[in-house]
């Protein structure tokens, strides 16, 4: 009995102790954890508009239910022309990204691995780092004036050298290559970065002892160097494959024009065109719960696969 | 002796990759620029390449001489300083008192963060909350709703962890609370992440336009980037007369456009060079996993 009491009256100190010395990290948490409160998890309870029909004069819990138990708007979705295209164009533009816009930076960050000359590869990666901190209305502004058809530094140069100007900008097939080859540009140096940091934890000695071995630069890339990115790359890759449904919206809105709409219409651009223009709440709410969705699963499931092949994954 | 002549011929070719990749870097700016102090004759006569022609400066003098266009420079650079030191603020509070092991309910408030990052509402949604709490067309929808970056936060935390605990506990021993420690300690030995951060979320937000064109329709409170695009998607200077009331001056639309792209991009070049080392230091930091 005794000892039950001390028991409880040491806890109730140690308790009183802690919080004493503690209760000001949780008042800095507190602020915070309201801020994810308030604009992150209030905002999931506006999901159910995706199931309900909108109304201005009601709150999301009073409106009624929409119609076919509630799955109407995602119906409408998938009937709809605008939507099925956005769909189509996010794939195609997120494939076309990790297809071609992954490896890039692996390529780059094996070169500059490569590179002897140290004064060089700083210079080389200050100045592909740059283009990572301009907007994509900038970059739009640059493509603009260096691609236009006739008045642009890279058709004259075509046209000088006797080949006919290419409608990087205006004609639908070229403008998905445009897009794709600018977020290269854009991003290919800051995100060698991540790779050139795994590089340098790479054992020096498996190098000594390959050159003994009498190596070659290619088999000295193939055998210790892409080993070594390979946690590095799988993690990127799972991330990636995540947000194979995930839609920038900057980078189609900035470069995008009406002449190309048919393919840089994405699904982040039909929310705000039938959203935030059309008001058409319910239905973009729906496509946004889709999306969202889907592109949890992806993630899982790229997770799980990459743990099956015995990699680390990304939790 | 074949292997050294073959490792000579390799090195070459990097050099000339990187070579072409800095090129690629640098023509676009260094055209723009070059369009921009050009004269418009030049321009429709498709002389300008990397060099101005016709060497003037009335594209800028036009522009400053905007006061819309001044006004909305002098608007974003306002939004951005405010807009950074809230995001910091908001970091270090979220950061500082995670890297306490023994605070309990640690592991919730992480879980609670890191969900954030994986899943989102969606657009909608949050335009939906912002007009129930009366955040449309009010400037700080620009500041608040995403003050708070988790993968900053993140880096932030990976910062506070490679701090020796001693230096804590030793404090903690002369009887510091928190708060004096966080001041004391953590924040002097920070500040390369701090600049780091400072710059990512500095350069976000003089970037970023998407939510002043979904949740502000007051053209005072518009970023710069917004009116860039306004600018830029005017084809004719009559066109960008129009919309963003420049002074018409025909044939100068192109000048122009070259100008209002320099007048965006030159504070982010300037600071570029200075806060170099310490955003390379903090990219890495984003890599390491915990």
């Amino acid at each position: 009995m005794q000892q039950v009491l001390s028991h409880g009256r040491n806890r109730k100190r140690a308790v009183i102790n802690y919080l004493s010395k503690y209760w000001t990290l949780y008042l800095m948490l507190s602020i915070p954890i309201t801020y994810f409160i308030i604009f992150r998890y209030i905002p999931m309870t506006y999901i159910q508009i995706a199931f309900k029909k909108y109304s201005i004069i009601q709150n999301p819990w009073q409106m009624p239910w929409a119609k076919n138990n509630g799955f109407e708007y995602f119906i409408r979705a998938f009937s709809n022309r605008d939507f099925l295209y956005a769909l189509r164009n996010t794939v195609m533009l997120n494939l076309l990204d990790l297809i071609i816009g992954f490896p890039a930076p692996i390529i780059l960050a094996l070169l500059l691995n490569e590179l002897t000359f140290k004064r060089f590869k700083r210079f080389t990666q200050s100045v592909a780092y740059m283009p990572h901190f301009l907007s994509w209305i900038i970059i739009s502004g640059l493509a603009k004036q260096l691609l236009a058809p006739s008045t642009g530094l890279v058709n004259i140069a075509l046209n000088k050298l006797g080949f006919a100007s290419i409608p990087f900008l205006t004609k639908p097939g070229h403008w998905v290559a445009t897009y794709v080859f600018l977020g290269i540009w854009k991003n290919v140096g800051w995100n060698t970065i991540i790779y050139l940091a795994a590089l340098t934890n790479i054992n020096p000695e498996l190098y000594e002892a390959s050159a003994i071995d009498g190596a070659g630069r290619f088999q000295n890339i193939r055998y210790i160097t892409l080993p070594g990115l390979r946690p590095t790359i799988v993690t990127l890759l799972i991330l990636s494959l995540g947000h194979i449904l995930g839609s920038e919206f900057d980078r189609p809105f900035a470069l995008s024009n009406s002449l190309v709409s048919g393919v840089s219409n994405v699904i982040s651009i039909f929310v705000y065109q039938y959203g935030v223009r059309g008001l058409q709440f319910s239905l973009t709410t729906a496509v946004g719960l889709f999306q969202s969705v889907i592109s949890v699963f992806f993630l899982l499931g790229a997770n799980a696969f990459a743990k099956k092949f015995g990699e680390r994954g990304i939790w | 002796m074949i292997r050294s002549k073959t490792y000579k011929a390799g090195d070459l070719i990097i050099v000339f990759f990187c070579i072409l990749l800095i090129i690629a870097c640098l023509l676009p700016m260094l055209n723009v620029l070059a369009r921009s102090l050009s004269s418009s004759e030049a321009l429709i006569r498709n002389e300008v390449m990397l060099w101005p022609k016709g060497w003037n400066l009335n594209a800028y003098r036009l522009v400053l001489g905007d006061s819309k266009y001044t006004w909305s420079l002098a608007w974003t650079a306002i939004l951005t300083v405010i807009s950074t030191i809230v995001s910091m603020v908001m970091t270090i509070l979220c950061a500082y008192p995670l890297t306490y092991a023994n605070l309990k309910g640690r592991g919730f408030f992480n879980t609670l963060i890191l969900f954030t990052m994986y899943f989102s509402a969606g657009t909608i949604p949050h335009y939906l909350l912002y007009k129930d709490l009366g955040l449309l067309n009010n400037p700080l929808v620009l500041i608040i709703p995403n003050s708070l970056s988790v993968f900053n936060m993140i880096i932030m935390r990976s910062f506070f962890y490679g701090i020796p605990a001693s230096l804590r506990e030793s404090a903690e021993i002369d009887g510091a609370g928190p708060i004096r420690i966080l001041f004391n300690i953590y924040l002097p030995l920070s500040k390369p992440v701090m600049a780091t951060l400072s710059l990512f979320y500095a350069v976000g937000r003089w970037n970023g336009f998407s939510d002043a064109l979904m949740y502000m329709n007051i053209r005072k409170y518009h970023p710069i980037q917004l009116l860039l695009y306004n600018i830029l998607n005017s084809i004719t200077s009559i066109e960008v007369a129009t919309q963003e009331g420049f002074a018409s001056a025909p044939g100068l639309s192109a000048t122009l456009q070259a100008a209002t792209v320099m007048f965006a991009t030159v504070p982010i070049l300037m600071i570029y060079p200075w806060l170099q080392k310490y955003f390379i230091a903090g990219a890495t930091l984003g890599a390491i996993k915990d």
